[in-house]
C-alpha cells in the first residue's frame, strides 16, 4: 500500500531538502582552498581569517546563485511545458534565453549598466518577455498551437538573436566586447552583492507566486479548452505565467549568462520520478534544479582546477543529450503533444 | 420558471467564414435535448457560443433568467459542464482527474481538495460505475471507460446543465447504449438538463425528448422526435434517401439508410410494374 498523497509529498520535499543541504555543504567546502566541514561554523565567526574571505566573498555567493538560478530556470521550464503541453520547451529551446541575451547586450553596449546594475536584469526581462510573446503569437496562428512550428521558431529566434549580438559586438569598443564575452560565457562568478540578493529574492518570490497557479497549471495539462470548461480564465493565467517566466529567465541570464537546458532536464526527471501534479512538481523542480546547478558548479570549478569551465558547457552537454534522448522516445511525445 | 436555458436570437461564428445566424430556442429544466444535423451545420459552433468560447455578435443567452455572458468563467462552470468531442488524454490518475471537476468551487488559489470534494467525486464515480478505475491512469482506459470518466468529471462540477458533444461517436453499440442509458438516468434522477450533439439519428430519436435539427448555420426545424425524424426532413437536410419507420417497442421513429444499388432496382421495378 502506497502512503497517502500528503505524506508522500512531505517525504519527497524532506528528501530533496536533505540532498540540497548536503550539496550546499560540499559546495562550500570544496575548492582550491579546501575547508573542513566541521570548521565551517568557527570560520564564519572569525571574520579575519583567509578562509572567511573565501567563504563570504566567493563560495557563499556562488552557492546562493547556483541555488536560485537552478531553481528559477527549472520552474520556468516546468511552467512553459505546462502551458505548451510539450516536454521539449524550456527558456533555451524557445529562444527566450536568446531574446534576453540580446536585451542585455544592448544594455552593456549602451553603457547603461554602469549607471545602475539592475538595468541588466530589467533588460533581460524585457528581452525574454518580447520573445515569449513573439513565439506565442507566431505559433498560435490558424487554429491552435503548432508545436513543431513553435520549436522551429524558437530555434530561429535564437539564431537571429545571436547574429544580432555578433553584429552589436562588431560595432562596439573592445572593452565592451570583453564585457559581453565575459558575461555570455555563463558563470556564477558574480561579485555584485545587490544583484545576488535580487536574484535570490526573485527566485523565491517566483516560486511562491507560481504556487498560486498550481491548480490552473494542473487544469491546463488537460488542454486549454478543458481548463476553460473548469472555470479557469486561461488567457489571464497564461499571460501572468508568461510574465513570471520572463522575469525568472531574464534575471537569471542577466546574472549568469546563458545556462541552457536546466529547464528541460530537471522537470523531465521530476515528472518521471515524482509525478506530474504541479502541486508537488513545482517545489520538486525548484529543489532539484538548485541541486543540479550546485553540483554542476562544483564540477565546473574543480574538474580542470585551477582553471574553471563555464557552467553552461556542462549543462549544455548533459541537456543536449537528454533532449535527443527524449525526442527519440516516442511515448513521451505522444503523451504531451 | 419554465424555460431554464433560453437562447435568444444569437449569432456568432469564426473570424473568417462560418457563422451561426439567429438561433433561437429554449430548454426546460430537466429536459433532454438533442442537436442533430450534418457535419458542418454548426452544432459544435452553437456549443461554443453557449460556453462562451465564441463571443456573441447578437442576441442573449439567459440561464434561469440571468444573462450568461455576464457571468465569469468560474460561475459559469458551476452551472454548465461540457464534455467535448476531442479530449486530450493526459497521463493522470482517474481520481485526480475527476477531482478537477471541483475546481469551480475552490477558493481562489486553493491548493488542496477538501474532504467534501473527495466525497462528491467518489459519489459520481460510483454513479457512473467507474469506482474500480480510480487508481488507474487515464491512458490505460478503453474508449468506453474514457467517456464514463469524462462524464464523471463533468458531474463532479455539479452542474445544472450538461452539454455533450458527440459522446457516443467512437463507441460500439454496447457502450453507446450503456452511455445513453446512464445519461438518461442522470437526466431523470438528478433533474439534470441535458443538451447533446448526436450523429446517430436513431439514438437521438430514442433518448431525446426534444430535437433541434440544424442546417447551414441555422435551425431548420425543432420539436419532438416524432415530428423531426421524418424521411422528408432527413432527405432535405442530409441530402440522403432514407426510410423512416416506427420502433415497435418505444414507438419512436427510426431511420434506415438505403444503398444506391437497391435504390436503382426499386426505380426499375417501379417502372416495369
Amino acid at each position: 500500500m502506497k502512503p497517502n498523497k500528503p505524506m508522500r509529498w512531505i517525504l519527497t520535499i524532506a528528501i530533496l531538502s536533505i540532498i540540497l543541504m548536503v550539496s550546499i555543504a560540499v559546495s562550500l567546502c570544496v575548492g582550491e582552498v579546501s575547508i573542513p566541514f566541521k570548521g565551517l561554523a568557527s570560520i564564519l565567526s572569525d571574520t579575519s581569517s583567509m578562509e572567511y574571505g573565501v567563504l563570504a566573498y566567493i563560495r557563499i555567493p556562488r552557492t546562493v546563485l547556483a541555488f536560485s538560478i537552478g531553481g528559477s530556470l527549472s520552474i520556468s521550464g516546468a511552467i512553459l511545458q505546462g502551458i505548451y503541453r510539450n516536454p521539449l520547451v524550456e527558456p533555451y529551446t524557445l529562444g527566450i534565453s536568446g531574446g534576453a541575451s540580446l536585451g542585455i547586450t544592448f544594455i552593456i553596449i549602451s553603457g547603461l549598466y554602469l549607471t545602475h546594475i539592475l538595468f541588466m536584469p530589467l533588460a533581460g526581462f524585457i528581452g525574454a518577455l518580447a520573445t515569449i510573446l513573439l513565439v506565442y503569437t507566431l505559433s498560435m496562428r490558424k487554429g491552435g498551437l503548432n508545436t513543431n512550428r513553435m520549436l522551429l521558431i524558437g530555434v530561429m529566434i535564437s539564431f537571429i538573436a545571436s547574429s544580432l549580438i555578433m553584429f552589436l559586438m562588431s560595432v562596439t569598443t573592445a572593452e565592451n566586447i570583453h564585457s559581453i564575452v565575459f558575461w555570455t560565457m555563463g558563470s556564477l562568478n558574480e561579485s555584485n552583492p545587490l544583484l545576488i540578493r535580487f536574484m535570490l529574492i526573485a527566485s523565491l518570490a517566483g516560486l511562491a507566486i507560481t504556487y498560486l497557479f498550481a491548480m490552473p497549471l494542473n487544469a491546463l495539462r488537460l488542454g486549454e479548452e478543458k481548463a476553460k470548461y473548469l472555470g479557469i480564465n486561461t488567457t489571464m493565467v497564461i499571460k501572468i505565467l508568461f510574465v513570471l517566466t520572463s522575469l525568472l529567465t531574464g534575471i537569471s541570464i542577466s546574472v549568469a549568462g546563458i545556462i541552457g537546458f536546466v529547464g528541460l532536464i530537471i522537470p523531465h526527471f521530476v515528472r518521471l520520478i515524482i509525478g506530474n501534479d504541479y502541486r508537488i512538481m513545482l517545489i520538486s523542480s525548484f529543489l532539484c534544479g538548485s541541486i543540479f546547478l550546485i553540483v554542476c558548479d562544483i564540477i565546473a570549478r574543480t574538474i580542470i582546477a585551477p582553471n574553471e569551465l563555464p557552467i553552461g558547457v556542462i549543462t549544455g552537454i548533459v541537456g543536449g543529450i537528454t533532449f535527443i534522448f527524449m525526442l527519440s522516445r516516442s511515448k513521451i511525445q505522444s503523451k504531451f503533444m | 420558471m419554465d424555460e431554464y436555458l433560453s437562447i435568444q436570437d444569437i449569432s456568432c461564428g469564426y473570424k473568417s467564414g462560418f457563422q451561426l445566424n439567429n438561433i433561437r430556442f429554449s430548454v426546460k429544466k430537466g429536459s433532454f435535448t438533442g442537436i442533430i444535423g450534418p457535419n458542418g451545420s454548426g452544432k459544435t459552433t452553437l456549443f461554443k457560443g453557449i460556453s462562451g468560447e465564441l463571443a456573441l455578435k447578437k442576441g442573449n443567452i439567459l440561464l434561469n433568467g440571468q444573462m450568461l455572458n455576464k457571468m465569469n468563467m468560474r460561475q459559469k462552470a458551476r452551472h454548465i459542464a461540457i464534455v467535448s468531442q476531442f479530449t486530450n488524454i493526459e497521463s493522470i490518475r482517474v481520481e485526480d482527474y475527476i477531482l478537477m471537476g471541483r475546481m469551480p468551487y475552490h477558493k481562489q488559489f486553493q491548493l488542496f481538495e477538501t474532504k467534501e470534494d473527495k466525497e462528491i467525486a467518489a459519489k459520481y464515480m460510483e454513479m457512473t460505475g467507474i469506482a474500480h478505475l480510480r487508481d488507474k491512469n487515464r491512458e490505460e482506459l478503453s474508449g468506453g471507460e474514457q467517456q464514463m470518466v469524462n462524464i464523471a468529471c463533468a458531474l463532479t462540477q455539479e452542474p445544472d446543465i450538461l452539454l455533450l458533444d458527440e459522446p457516443t461517436t467512437h463507441l460500439d453499440i454496447t457502450h453507446q447504449v450503456q452511455f445513453m442509458n446512464l445519461v438518461q438516468r442522470l437526466n431523470e434522477q438528478l433533474k439534470l438538463t441535458v443538451i447533446m450533439i448526436i450523429h446517430d439519428l436513431n439514438l437521438a430519436s430514442e433518448y431525446c425528448d426534444y430535437l433541434l435539427m440544424m442546417k447551414d448555420g441555422h435551425i431548420y426545424k425543432q420539436g419532438k422526435p416524432e415530428d423531426i425524424i421524418t424521411f422528408e426532413n432527413i432527405e432535405e437536410v442530409y441530402k440522403t434517401v432514407v426510410v423512416a419507420k416506427i420502433n415497435p417497442v418505444s414507438q419512436k421513429p427510426v431511420i434506415f439508410p438505403v444503398s444506391e444499388k437497391r435504390l436503382k432496382n426499386i426505380n426499375i421495378n417501379n417502372l416495369s410494374s
